[in-house]
């Protein structure tokens, strides 16, 4: 009787939103360790790390922004969409006018797409209460149309500014490594990743010590309490997704930087595996739970997962889709039965 | 509205008006109507159906409005389903594009054994068909106990099989195509020689009419509306919400199966990456497009089928209007906003709010001068 009481009681003392966030970095650190000690190779070298945030900078930026709409009881599924079609736009603006465009102009381009997105999806949302899944999945079809009416054939960005920004490598000193030749290869990061570091240390603070940021808390708990504590519910709700638009503009700008291209078939599926991140970082589509660290883990936890499956030998590509549903199964199951305990050792 | 018999016959006419323009089915009617009206404006032989012969010299009747019948009939299986899991659980499964891929890929597993172009079928078709529907009902049985058992919201738990859906389906078949050798199998798909009637309007058909005798002749309706408005109430009134939410899901399965049987035959062969892509997408629309609340409880089963075809008739549309099929979604998605926008409660009120607000002025104005040209008098 003792211990189980003991037990309630740590379970008690943590909050919800901190235990999730807890049980993902544990398993996070678990997976690496064991991919580390079981598969060694690549992972110990740091820059398989690195790679990891290099080539999942876009994901992490656009994750947190769904982790904000999905904290506040939304969901947002446009973001894929989105993220092409702000990659288009700025690759036809930058390599298409006469004379080449400006890369700088074509950021504040990105961020009006994704703006612009974000504030008429919000208030379809807030104001005219549609339901969130429909407004943002026309938005998502709308995003891809206009892709494909933007820019029809794939093409690779030549101009040289932004090919020289895209190159911009952060070098990070005394993690870089050997090859099997004997060179030293410094650890590098891309642009990208400071941005998404930069965004993940400003919403987090965001969330946690500002109005806006509990009341988007107050309004995924409960709109209703929410608007009782006179919290603006609609205007919380419209926030949030002015916020995932901006995050999604300014992640497919990112993704621009990663891959240097636009493509009608650019990001098919991120908005899945946003949604996935946040959800294996602890946040819940019910709302009111979740925290931008465990999106952060969330979206490593993922990456960490299709580089474990294609560097254990198992070739066969079906393998990646697989563990990644299992994996995710397993996060949700973990989530629910320690929902469900905390639930009954309250109760007790 | 018993105290509007009282006045004048003028606002009884408003009433009716009022009560026709407020149904759920109004919005899906009324856009069908728009679209036949634009298409016929444009092309005076949209509706004639002629009485042609294929390649193989059977007869087949052509023309648009057999292909949006026969190319809707997938999307409107699906809206039967997925009208009930949205009803029950207030949310969505979006893992049926994977799952038809799912049990097809096992429909050709048992059809076509290990080789991938074997001379005859392995094994009747209708065992193919019924170990699909096994399969379906194994998946939605998989998605049903998350949603219901481990009360996991019902687009998360069918994340899972979305993402890994296409993936079992190309490890059932080792990543190989099979095709189907029988022509037979084609029929599904196509016409059976002699009826001239594609045969997935039969499909879809017998899907309705036995959905609209369960429905008739049961509680399933009932128990899932109430389960959907207010779970609690309706565990106190002595309804399992978990065993209604389970079946829901079930039932979508089983619809999966059938709409899989119809898009594999359809090619007689399978492609994991592209088959029924973004249909979860349609199927949901079709749902939202009936005017059924996405949050659960109350649902209009022939709304959703409507809606099916509302979908099914724009994709249509927009081809004769030689629009690219890369380009379709975004004329799609205005459309649908459209739709969405004129049927949500909060807009029609508001919109009500205006159009009040005018009569009153005019009354007030019309008033007004009565009384001024009085004074003159």
């Amino acid at each position: 009787m003792d211990k189980k009481k003991l037990k309630g009681g740590i379970f008690n003392r943590i909050s919800d939103t901190n235990l999730l966030l807890c049980i993902t970095i544990v398993i996070f650190l678990i997976m690496y360790i064991s991919a580390i000690v079981f598969l060694g190779g690549g992972f110990k070298k740091p820059q398989m790390f690195f790679n990891i945030l290099n080539n999942e900078a876009p994901l992490i930026i656009t994750a947190c922004g769904m982790s904000i709409v999905m904290i506040s009881g939304g969901i947002d599924i446009s973001i894929g969409g989105v993220v092409a079609l702000v990659c288009m736009s700025c690759a036809v603006y930058i390599d298409k006018t006469p004379g080449g465009g400006n890369v700088w102009v074509s950021m504040l381009i990105a961020l009006g797409i994704g703006l612009a997105f974000g504030i008429v999806q919000g208030y379809l949302v807030a104001y005219c209460e549609i339901q969130p899944f429909i407004v943002t999945l026309a938005g998502m079809f709308f995003a891809r149309g206009m892709t494909t009416i933007v820019n029809t054939d794939p093409f690779n960005v030549e101009n040289s500014a932004f090919r020289k920004l895209k190159d911009t490598r952060i070098t990070i000193p005394k993690m870089g490594s050997y090859t099997k030749k004997g060179l030293y290869q410094a650890a590098y990061i891309e642009i990208g990743v400071v941005v998404a570091i930069a965004i993940v240390v400003v919403l987090f603070l965001v969330l946690r010590y500002t109005k806006l940021g509990r009341s988007f808390y107050a309004v995924g708990g409960n709109p209703q309490s929410a608007l009782m504590l006179g919290i603006n519910v609609k205007r919380t709700k419209f926030l949030s997704h002015v916020i995932c638009g901006l995050m999604a503009g300014i992640g497919g700008y990112v993704y621009f930087l990663h891959v240097g291209s636009g493509a009608p078939s650019h990001a098919t599926g991120m908005e899945m595996n946003a949604i996935a991140s946040s959800i294996i970082g602890g946040t819940m589509l019910t709302g009111g739970v979740g925290n931008i660290i465990g999106t952060l883990f969330g979206v490593l936890s993922l990456s960490s997962i299709q580089n474990i499956v294609s560097s254990a030998g198992l070739g066969q590509a079906w393998w990646t889709g697989i563990t990644i549903g299992g994996m995710l199964c397993l996060f949700l199951l973990i989530q629910s039965i320690v929902m469900w305990a905390k639930k009954r050792s309250l109760k007790a | 509205m018993s105290n509007n018999d009282t006045k004048a016959p003028a606002n009884k006419f408003f009433t009716v008006v009022k009560k026709v323009v407020s149904h759920q089915m109004f919005i899906p009617i009324m856009a069908l109507l728009i679209l036949a009206i634009v298409n016929l404006a444009f092309d005076p032989n949209f509706f004639k159906i002629t009485l042609g012969k294929n390649n193989a010299g059977n007869p087949i009747l052509s023309g648009p409005l057999i292909t949006i019948l026969d190319y809707g009939a997938e999307t409107a299986i699906l809206a039967i389903g997925m009208t009930l899991v949205t009803a029950a659980a207030g949310g969505q499964d979006i893992s049926v594009g994977a799952t038809i891929a799912i049990a097809g890929s096992a429909m050709l597993r048992v059809l076509c054994g290990t080789n991938p172009s074997p001379d005859t079928i392995q094994a009747p078709i209708i065992v193919a068909f019924l170990v699909a529907c096994l399969v379906g009902i194994a998946c939605g049985a998989f998605n049903g106990a998350l949603v219901s058992f481990f009360k996991i919201q019902p687009m998360i738990a069918t994340l899972i099989l979305f993402t890994a859906g296409r993936s079992i389906a190309a490890w059932i078949n080792y990543n190989k195509l099979p095709v189907v050798p029988d022509p037979k199998f084609a029929y599904f798909g196509g016409i059976i020689p002699g009826i001239p009637v594609p045969t997935p309007i039969f499909i879809m058909l017998a899907c309705v009419i036995i959905m609209a005798l369960v429905l008739k002749f049961t509680n399933l309706g009932l128990y899932t509306q109430s389960v959907g408005i207010n779970e609690k109430s309706a565990k106190l009134n002595g309804i399992n919400p978990i065993a209604i939410k389970f079946i829901a899901f079930v039932i979508l399965g089983l619809c999966v199966a059938v709409a899989a049987l119809i898009k594999v035959s359809r090619i007689s062969t399978i492609n994991y990456s592209v088959i029924a892509k973004d249909i979860e997408m349609d199927a949901i629309l079709a749902v939202a497009l009936g005017g059924n609340a996405l949050s659960g409880g109350k649902f209009n089963m022939w709304a959703s089928i409507l809606g099916a075809y509302v979908f099914q008739f724009l994709t249509t549309t927009l081809y004769k209007f030689n629009i690219a099929s890369s380009a379709l979604p975004a004329y799609k998605a205005t459309v649908v906003i459209l739709l969405v926008f004129f049927s949500a409660p909060k807009v029609r009120e508001m919109i009500g709010k205006g159009f009040k607000k005018m009569k009153d002025s005019m009354k007030n104005r019309r008033h007004k001068a009565a009384t001024a040209s009085e004074g003159e008098a």
